[in-house]
């Protein structure tokens, strides 16, 4: 037996061991145990070491609002730091290590930092680093030399740098009412919007629905509030109109009651099912959502309430209830208001010794009086701790007599004997998502708790959430909520009964005892009460200042302890009422969201994959694959032993001497229909294809409403009032939507329209001297000589069968022709244009050598097309009609646009036969310690197997008078210096004489 | 945040493409008046309140909307086809 797990009680399982480790040694719980419990059940007191100070820090919460025992968590080589110890649910083979400590926890090197505690209070990085710089260590130079080690010394956990493995889902739910939190108030929500048969969805962060009634111990129609719950979760299974989702975090409130949660689907398995993600991304759009999010407890702020040992009351009561453990033997509990009375008695039961009770209020009901009795406590009214002792663990306190209104503290200081102090200093209602929705808070001075705002969307409040502190008020609130989320009207039927115990739910205003020594308010970013009174003292008066300059409330658990005793701090400091200094606005995520599951689908085995028809077949003859944007594509087919320059440099020379091959089926291919088709075109393209005749294709440039160039391609006129449009594969939908927009909202009059045929056809373009010679041996139905297939000519015919259309343009500047086929026969096809290359060395040629053959003939794609050049830049003002305006033409002759100096597309040529680098920068002057005064940059670059020489093409500041003229390569990155000279674009065949043919 | 598409119904804003100020006056195609132009291509309006907007059914049936959207609150007040015509009113 664990030496602190009580003999029977709690929702473990006696009978199940579980097998983990923390820090590397070995540790049994039980099923039903977290981290925190079973740990704390094996005697474990100190789990963390704090953010600025390294001190040892225990345990404080049992929930979410955990702000200490932070620890990462260990799958495999996937590490998650900063995951709350209360929070994980312990599985065989569990591995976690806690932060932020040097070399282990229980011996820490950076503990050396309370010993300057004063250089490191609020706003010591700026004081101490920001600034001129005076001497060579001062200033932001000083910070620059030091951040490095304050950086290792400060902090939370480690991001791991091993990819993670694990599989997250996104999942778009909708639902008539949303209950988030499923105690007592959520339950009967829950329970009330099911019966009046619409469609509810429960979401509670904890594994086990129940809330509160999991470890209260109250009765609750004649049974024990746990019990109650199950039956009611057993209840609510039952029903197909009701979605439960245990172990989800609804952590966002957004416009139009759209809500964010994160499901913990098998973070708490060993292994998951098959299938199964690791988290999951629900977006759930409620009609009415039920906020029954409970309340926290708040801590008291006194000096060295941070040590371990010192926990808020519920969380132990709800160690001993929910899981068995007992936070200590000698229990002392510290209090401004009478609910931690109820914990007392709740540990006294479990087995625990209460040894005294220090209210700071004077005047005591009777009914605390008798429950201080009853956990056989002495009382010790008026009283507050003022010191606690111990080193990694508590061994005692100090009291002295407090006046509550004053604050001031008197008479002689007493010891008490204790291993645990359990402390109260109210509770806040979980406001968080509320808040998140839209209006401020409002400070209820009887509660001393901001209590939710008036909705600005369809939500309803219930229980704790709303200051409503008892379980029958709850209980109550529940059900009107529930009923009336859903539309109904309050059934008559009698409530559940409550037996709990007696208490006032407003506490006295005491957050803070001023004694001497460190009392912290925000225990995960080591803020001290002093801080506070040292940025007040500073000049911060603004809550949002206080908050960013004492970091406040800016750490993973964004303040769900600290929030309100800090502003009552900074409200006494200032002299003012708490509700004057008011509160910061929540925002989401309420808790730590993973990137995975933001990202779900969008990697990982759930992405889309856009192949080609013809995507198989490459895979089967070798070919490498290249993702470009969502499509596959052939990089390379490789022979055994190639080298990628190889392969390609193969594939080039093979096509310009014979014939190759290559799969176009990405490019875009938009349907361009109607008796206005070609005035369309003559709009949205510089260039006329009203003129264009049919059976014909031509080359097409687009420019944007700026005047800078869009998009290219080749359009084919397929009939008088049908044309084929085709596009660059990765403009492919942005082109589509340019023209949509234009036909919806500019030209609603042109009877025209578009529709993207890109999935229809598949595309093969087959090059080379020998290329006409293969179409001609293998397509039936037409001829596919210079007369019937001129250059830009379309004719339809048959290949093995099947009707294809084959136009006559030319990419790699050989004689070509792009077949197209319906997408279900573009293998077939393929396969018998393969065939019949047989006898002619036909190769299959991929991106390498395509994009090659494109740098040789100096023809642009998307890295010269950058969205920053013009169709001048590009020498593509050939194709700017003058005869008719078109999109971008008023627009494209500004000033800046037609400036001389502009950068402008050459060629390069590597005087120094060495590979050039896409990025590199075009110098006049060769300076490889300092580089200067960039002319321009790499666009593309191969080895050219045409010139024999490492070639490529540049954006060049008035590259166009640089042709002939040297410069250099300046690439520190990849330190790549070296001569080059500059030249034209168009390295190979400039009069097009092997593409006419 | 949903926007009512005539053909499709409410529907919601991840389906939708913002393709700008609805605002916007297009010049004739051949006007030279290069202010006209830059206030057309450069200018846009950003209220603090009712907004008249231009959004893309993309995930949907590709009509565009003109969509008047309160930029504080989010609230669609009314949405119709670019093109004119099928006007729906929300603000109740």
């Amino acid at each position: 037996m664990s030496p602190r797990r009580t003999e029977t009680g709690g929702r473990i399982d006696r009978l199940r061991t579980i097998r983990f480790t923390f820090d590397g040694a070995a540790y049994t719980g039980h099923a039903g145990d977290t981290l925190a419990s079973a740990l704390l059940a094996n005697g474990v007191t100190l789990f963390g070491r704090s953010f600025k100070y390294h001190r040892p820090r225990g345990l404080l919460a049992a929930g979410v609002e955990e702000p200490n025992a932070l620890v990462t968590m260990l799958r495999g080589e996937v590490r998650e730091p900063n995951i709350p110890a209360t929070m994980v649910e312990i599985y065989d083979g569990l591995v976690a290590v806690s932060q932020n400590r040097t070399p282990s926890l229980a011996w820490d090197i950076g503990a050396l930092n309370q010993l300057g505690g004063k250089l490191l209070s609020a706003g010591f990085y700026y004081k101490t680093f920001m600034g001129p710089v005076i001497g060579p260590l001062k200033g932001t130079r000083f910070w620059m030399f030091c951040e490095h080690f304050i950086r290792r010394a400060a902090g939370l956990g480690k991001a791991g740098t091993a990819p993670d493995p694990a599989r997250y889902e996104r999942m778009n739910a909708f639902c008539d009412v949303l209950v988030v939190g499923s105690g007592p108030a959520g339950l009967m929500a829950a329970k009330a919007a099911a019966d009046q048969g619409v469609r509810v969805i429960l979401a509670d962060l904890e594994a086990h629905f129940g809330g509160s009634a999991n470890w209260s111990g109250e009765i609750i129609d004649g049974m024990p509030a746990a019990d109650w719950a199950q039956r009611a979760v057993g209840q609510l299974e039952g029903n197909d109109n009701v979605r439960l989702l245990p172990r989800t975090t609804v952590w966002g409130y957004y416009d139009g009651n759209t809500l964010a949660a994160l499901e913990r689907v098998t973070d708490h398995k060993e292994t998951p099912a098959k299938g199964e993600p690791r988290q999951r991304y629900w977006a759930i759009r409620a009609g009415t959502v039920v906020l029954a999010t409970g309340s926290f407890e708040r801590p008291l702020v006194f000096p060295g309430n941070d040590r371990p040992g010192v926990m808020l009351a519920h969380a132990a009561e709800r160690y001993a209830v929910e899981y068995g453990v007992l936070p200590g033997q000698r229990i002392a509990l510290f209090t401004n208001n009478d609910s931690a009375y109820r914990s007392a008695v709740a540990l006294k039961k479990a087995g625990a010794t209460i040894v005294a009770i220090i209210d700071v209020r004077a005047d005591i009901s009777n009914d605390m009086r008798r429950l201080a009795g009853e956990a056989e406590a002495e009382l010790l009214d008026g009283h507050a701790v003022v010191a606690t002792e111990g080193g990694k663990a508590l061994t005692g306190l100090k009291v002295q007599r407090f006046d509550a209104m004053s604050g001031a503290l008197s008479g002689d200081e007493r010891s008490i004997h204790a291993d645990s102090l359990l402390m109260s200093g109210g509770w806040s209602p979980t406001i968080h998502l509320a808040s998140q929705a839209g209006a401020k808070a409002e400070w209820d001075p009887a509660r001393q708790a901001f209590l939710p705002p008036k909705p600005t969307q369809r939500w309803l409040g219930a229980g704790a959430f709303t200051g409503s502190f008892s379980t029958a008020e709850a209980i109550a609130e529940g059900r009107a909520a529930g009923v009336s989320a859903a539309g109904g009207t309050a059934a008559p039927a009698a409530l559940p009964t409550v037996e709990a115990a007696p208490g006032d739910p407003d506490p006295a205003p005491v957050f803070e005892i001023k004694a001497k020594g460190k009392s912290f308010v925000d225990f995960q970013h080591d803020v001290t009460a002093e801080d506070v009174r040292l940025a007040h003292r500073e000049g911060f008066i603004s809550v949002e200042h206080l908050k960013r300059y004492t970091t406040l409330g800016m750490a993973t658990d964004q303040g769900k302890n600290s929030n309100v005793p800090g502003l009552a701090i900074m409200a006494e400091a200032l002299g003012k009422p708490i509700p004057e200094v008011g509160t910061t606005r929540f925002r989401p995520p309420y808790t730590a969201v993973s990137i995975g599951s933001l990202a779900a689908e969008r990697f990982g085995d759930l992405k889309p994959e856009r192949l080609t028809p013809m995507h198989d077949w490459h895979i089967a003859n070798g070919a490498t694959m290249y993702s470009a944007g969502l499509w596959y594509r052939p990089m390379i087919y490789g022979l055994p032993g190639e080298t990628v320059e190889q392969a390609y440099v193969r594939e080039a020379k093979a096509t310009r001497e014979s014939a190759g091959i290559v799969d176009v089926s990405t490019l875009g291919k938009i349907a361009v229909q109607g008796p206005d088709a070609a005035e369309f075109l003559d709009r949205v393209y510089t260039n006329m294809f009203s003129t264009l005749a049919v059976g014909k294709a031509r080359y097409g440039l687009m420019l944007r409403e700026d005047g800078l160039a869009f998009d290219d391609g080749t359009t084919w006129r397929l009939g008088e009032q049908e044309f084929l449009m085709t596009t660059t594969t990765a403009n492919a939908g942005k082109v589509m939507q340019h023209l949509e927009y234009f036909l919806d909202v500019i030209w609603p009059e042109l009877k025209v329209t578009v529709t993207s045929v890109t999935d229809e056809w598949a595309g093969a373009a087959i090059g080379g001297p020998n290329a006409r010679a293969i179409l001609a041996s293998c397509v039936t139905g037409t001829a596919v000589d210079n007369a019937a297939l001129p250059f830009m000519g379309i004719v339809h015919g048959r290949i093995a069968g099947v009707p294809v259309m084959i136009c006559r343009l030319s990419f790699s500047g050989e004689m070509a022709f792009e077949v197209y086929s319906g997408a279900g026969y573009g293998t077939h096809v393929w396969e018998a244009l393969i065939e019949a290359g047989k006898p002619f060395g036909l190769v299959t040629y991929g991106l390498e050598a395509l994009g090659t053959m494109r740098i040789e003939k100096g023809h642009v794609t998307g890295a010269e097309i950058d969205g920053r050049t013009t169709a001048r830049d590009l020498h593509l003002d050939w194709m700017l009609s003058k005869k008719k305006p078109f999109i971008g033409s008023a627009m494209m002759d500004r000033e800046g646009l037609i400036a001389p100096d502009r950068l402008e597309l050459v060629g390069l040529i590597a005087l120094d036969n060495r590979p050039l680098n896409g990025g590199g920068h075009i110098v006049e002057e060769l300076d490889e310690a300092n580089p200067h005064d960039s002319l321009g940059h790499i666009t593309a670059c191969c080895y050219s197997p045409a010139l024999g020489k490492y070639i490529a093409l540049a954006l060049v500041k008035s590259g166009k008078a640089r042709q002939g003229t040297r410069a250099f390569v300046s690439d520190p990155l990849r330190n790549r210096f070296g001569p080059v000279e500059i030249v034209s674009n168009h390295f190979y065949d400039p009069d097009g004489s092997r593409m006419h043919g | 945040m949903l926007i009512t598409c005539p053909y499709c119904g409410p529907r919601d804003v991840i389906e939708f493409t913002y393709q700008g100020d609805g605002n916007r006056q297009r010049p004739q195609p051949a006007s030279q008046n290069l202010d006209a132009w830059n206030a057309y291509v450069y200018d846009r309006l950003n209220p603090a309140g009712d907004h008249n907007e231009i959004w893309q059914h993309s995930g949907g049936c590709r009509a565009h909307l003109r969509v008047v959207r309160n930029t504080v609150t989010h609230e669609i007040l009314s949405t119709e086809f670019a093109r004119g015509g099928h006007k729906t009113e929300s603000r109740s």
